[in-house]
């Protein structure tokens, strides 16, 4: 069994792999990144069969918390299996903080928060501040602190889908992507490293001072979103707002009371940046 | 006891927490680990509740104190339809109620 560990933000990894190359991809991505010393979770990009195996290599995610229908990925897709088991860990597994299904940025020790389901281009958008003068803090994760309700980057590697592929192209150290995966479920994906100071600031939490929801493909719009409508979609938003009981009510009505929110709708990346930018010289 | 008025009691302002969130309400109600979200007037009636066994026409006096409540008969059957339902929510117990 080949290893690999990595810390990120508050949580440690650890990947067990049947195959030496997706470990040596992952220790090249996440060569920035500091090894923990205990695990939080594990993960093991397993074969389907000792047969399936040499016929037609097969990577299955086995870990500390499963879906018990995941459909196994060839192994050339395995950085994406391991990618996959991790979010899944966190997703199922962690209580420590509220966990919003979020992407979020930082300034002034500020934070902008960004949500919506896959394609809103929440993701994309916050790899776009991060090259523009914001810390970039994570394009999948935000965790609230339960006490302070500040958010705690989570700053794992960006995973790039389809379009946003090209336009991080043109942005990026080209050292910092990890290979092409084509045809995957998601389409085709690559992963680029956060920026190296996303990396060394990864335990600097940030008060949250905006919440967007960004809409890619519509005409260019803002909209105010009501605290209750916020209040849904967020409580859908987050995998342990029912798990976390009280704990996870005081977050969630907290950070919804004191964090302004508005839907943006934008054709382009660089209106998306300029449209953020704008709303949060107005209220953040 | 036939002929008895029910009691109605909220559970305990211990066991919900409340948020009014710009014209709706959060009640975490900690016994389920159930997140409501609920508008007027039902924050009024738990309110005006208080933790008081009552029946529907002493909730109704002490409601007609603080809202004008128009005409009493529809105004009890309105009553008791959201009483029945935070009773289906588990927020309000319906005690068996007691011959005067």
């Amino acid at each position: 069994m080949h290893e690999f560990s990595a810390q990120v933000g508050p949580a440690a990894f650890r990947i067990g792999s049947q195959w030496r190359s997706p470990v040596d991809q992952l220790a090249a991505l996440y060569a920035d990144y500091p090894k923990p010393e205990i695990p939080d979770f594990s993960v093991r990009l397993e074969a389907v069969s000792m047969l399936r195996r040499f016929i037609r290599p097969s990577v299955m995610i086995e870990g500390d918390y499963m879906l018990p229908d995941a459909a196994p990925l060839p192994l050339a897709q395995a950085l994406l299996a391991a990618e996959m088991g991790m979010n899944l860990q966190m997703a199922l597994g962690w209580r420590r903080h509220l966990l919003l299904h979020a992407s979020a940025v930082e300034k002034d020790g500020k934070a902008l928060i960004m949500t919506g389901a896959s394609g809103s281009g929440k993701s994309t958008l916050s790899a776009l501040l991060g090259q523009s003068g914001w810390r970039f803090m994570g394009d999948e994760f935000v965790l609230l602190d339960l006490e302070s309700g500040a958010a705690v980057p989570f700053p794992r590697l960006i995973s790039l889908k389809n379009e946003a592929i090209a336009a991080m192209e043109a942005q990026a150290d080209a050292a910092r992507f990890g290979p092409l995966m084509e045809g995957t479920p998601k389409g085709n994906i690559r992963h680029l490293m956060p920026p190296v100071d996303a990396i060394a600031r990864m335990a600097e939490p940030a008060k949250p001072a905006l919440l967007l929801f960004p809409r890619y493909g519509h005409n260019w719009a803002v909209r105010d979103v009501a605290p209750g409508e916020t209040f849904m979609r967020m409580t859908q938003a987050s995998t342990n707002y029912v798990a976390l009981g009280e704990a996870g009510f005081t977050a969630m009505t907290r950070f919804i009371k004191t964090t302004p929110a508005r839907a943006i709708d934008y054709q382009s990346g660089a209106e998306a940046v300029s449209l953020a930018e704008g709303l949060w010289e107005q209220l953040a | 006891m036939s002929g008895a008025e029910p009691l109605y009691r909220a559970d305990t302002t211990d066991a919900m927490l409340v948020e009014p969130l710009d014209g709706l309400t959060l009640i975490y109600h900690r016994r389920s680990g159930v997140t409501h979200m609920v508008v007027e007037p039902v924050p009024q009636i738990l309110a005006a509740m208080g933790e008081d066994a009552l029946t529907l026409d002493q909730l109704l006096t002490r409601l007609s104190k603080d809202f004008d409540l128009g005409d009493a008969v529809e105004a009890k059957a309105v009553l008791a339809a959201r009483i029945d339902e935070l009773v289906d929510l588990g927020l309000v117990d319906k005690l068996d109620g007691q011959d005067a």
